[in-house]
């Protein structure tokens, strides 16, 4: 179980993890093995029979018939978590010129590699549900769809990097952990592949962390830095707390949500607990404390009102994050409009050749 | 260059050189194919990078580690090739640096893959194969933006013009090393002129060669680079990461 995942000293997080993961994996093995009923009967009512394939724990795959408002929260959902993936390849490639051996050098890019994988994988996804890529980057690059608002924060010094790995990738995984057992497939099937990849990246950043703690005094205070700042909006990534979540209740009905964003924080705080004691670093939250009764730690929830002002757009980097992107795809465009004049012609002289 | 220890850090230099300039357009490149594509080679130059360097350590018997020689030289103890330190420029510019690189390094690790010294040989055996692949990229690109659009030619055929003096200096003759790059020549040459004329480019005249990266001589390029990459390291001295 998360509460209980306190890593052993020499091992890091993410075990427990991904045991989850994998068992959400046979899971949909399973699910896709039991022979699952064949479309709605001609006079049966496709709401009645969506909701029957759901209450039977069975995947909902592209060709079913579904209801627009579970088609629309996907894409959204869907869309803004590979949003997240491309920019969140920001803050990270910002230490890949300064990191400073080359072993973390080689890690870091590697890690970065992938989420540009996942930014794929996530984006073919949700064309599964009938929009195409390039709509939705036009919807990231026109700021009518968000990203996680984690990635509005800076990287300061190299132990952000850890940081990032350990608090942001971790609360990542706990929040899409359960998404592997989401009601959509090909949702499904993604984050299987992504959580596998995460909590790698998680026990990397965790290990730059581990070293730092036990490196120079100017390295250790580095860490305990990186990691005061990046607590809070690492908490504040599972969300508004549940009343004030918007789409929770149906996303629940639906199985896209298995768990409410403040079960999800929880979860994730009991987790952070037990790794920090063993990095040697403090969490910045003096409330913080074990609660008997609830089994569960006591803690400070992070400034809710911060959190929309960031993803209102005005956060830290917000406006870096965009441009950046937005230049990206500006100075990008000569060259796709090459490889698509050059395909063409290609295709020509296959057909003059044919 | 005259020692093993000499041509093992040139050819390290040249691949950790590549991998910083590659690493620049994380997150930048025209499409998010291109990123995992460029992340991709610049992880294989850095792999290459860290083989060559290490075995230059050991062959130097000074203690000097992979980092020791990445982070606490300067710019004049580097033996990269000017090429690779060139500024990524636009889209067509890395392409032709990559290009002519990859050109260069496949016939060279595949030659080192048969020399007499076993590590090198070892190591020649394995990038080899990565330079195949990051040769074929390239060189599509190349063909892609060549045989494009009319400002994508424009700007190819520009890319090619400016790195063009730079091959030079990868295929000076040094005939004691275990592989002598003047025997690299044919073998470039008809890759280059194949891809080039099939992008509808023209292969620039040979007028100007700059040289002297093998020397320790280089642009004013690279002192920017090594202050950035090797800023954290140099601050911290002794500490592990």
């Amino acid at each position: 179980m998360y509460g209980n995942d306190f890593a052993a000293p020499e091992d890091g997080p993410g075990g427990g993890l991904l045991g989850e993961v994998e068992a959400a994996e046979a899971a949909l093995r399973e699910a896709a093995a039991r022979a699952r009923r064949g479309g709605p009967a001609p006079d049966e009512d496709l709401d009645g029979y969506f909701t029957d394939v759901i209450d039977a724990d069975q995947k909902i795959e592209p060709r079913d018939w579904m209801p627009e408002a579970y088609r629309k929260t996907l894409i959204r959902q869907i869309a803004q978590h590979a949003h997240s993936e491309i920019i969140g390849m920001q803050p990270e490639g910002n230490w890949i010129s300064r990191a400073p051996s080359l072993k973390r050098k080689a890690i870091l890019l590697a890690k970065v590699q992938d989420e540009a994988g996942h930014g794929l994988y996530l984006y073919a996804a949700a064309e599964t549900l009938g929009v195409s890529r390039d709509e939705l980057v036009q919807l990231l690059l026109d700021g009518r769809q968000k990203y996680s608002s984690i990635f509005n924060y800076p990287t300061l010094t190299w132990a952000d990097v850890g940081a990032i790995g350990w608090l942001v990738d971790g609360a990542a995984i706990v929040n899409q952990v359960p998404l592997c057992r989401c009601s959509y497939g090909p949702y499904a099937r993604a984050m299987i592949r992504v959580c596998k990849e995460e909590s790698f990246h998680q026990r990397q950043g965790y290990e730059i962390l581990h070293t730092l703690a036990h490196g120079t005094p100017a390295q250790k205070a580095m860490a305990q830095d990186a990691v005061d700042r990046w607590w809070y909006p690492s908490l504040a990534m599972f969300g508004p707390p549940d009343g004030d979540s918007t789409h929770s209740a149906q996303s629940m009905a639906w199985k896209i949500k298995r768990f409410s964003n403040d079960d999800l924080r929880q979860r994730f705080v009991d987790m952070c607990v037990g790794q920090a004691e063993v990095l040697g670093l403090a969490l910045p939250d003096p409330e913080l404390r074990w609660n008997d009764e609830r089994q569960a730690y006591d803690y400070t929830q992070p400034d809710y009102d911060e959190l929309m002002r960031v993803i209102k757009g005005d956060g830290p980097c917000n406006r870096e994050r965009m441009a950046h992107r937005r230049r990206a795809h500006a100075e990008g465009a000569w060259v796709r409009e090459a490889a698509a004049a050059y395909a063409a012609k290609q295709k020509n002289k296959e057909k003059v050749a044919a | 260059m005259n020692t093993l220890f000499d041509f093992t850090l040139a050819l390290g230099d040249d691949a950790l050189i590549a991998a910083q300039r590659l690493g620049e357009w994380t997150s930048r490149a025209p499409e998010m194919e291109e990123d995992v594509a460029l992340a991709n080679i610049a992880l294989d130059q850095l792999g290459a990078a860290r083989l060559l360097l290490t075995y230059a350590g050991e062959l130097e018997g000074a203690g000097r580690d992979e980092d020791a020689l990445a982070y606490l030289r300067d710019d004049r103890e580097f033996r990269n090739c000017l090429l690779v330190e060139l500024p990524n420029g636009d889209f067509a510019v890395t392409m032709a640096k990559l290009f002519f690189l990859a050109a260069y390094q496949l016939p060279l690790y595949t030659a080192l893959a048969g020399c007499a010294d076993e590590r090198l040989a070892a190591i020649g055996a394995k990038a080899r194969k990565e330079s195949a692949y990051h040769l074929d990229h390239a060189a599509l690109w190349v063909k892609r933006l060549g045989d494009g659009t009319e400002e994508s030619h424009r700007r190819m055929q520009a890319a090619v013009d400016q790195v063009w003096p730079y091959t030079h200096e990868l295929l000076t003759a040094d005939p004691a090393a275990p592989v002598d790059p003047a025997t690299l020549r044919a073998d470039f040459d008809a890759t280059v002129s194949a891809v080039l004329d099939e992008a509808t480019l023209t292969r620039p005249e040979t007028r100007w060669t700059p040289g002297g990266g093998r020397d320790g001589v280089h642009t004013e390029h690279l002192s920017y680079l090594l202050a950035e990459m090797q800023v954290l390291h140099r601050a911290h001295p002794g500490a592990r990461w």
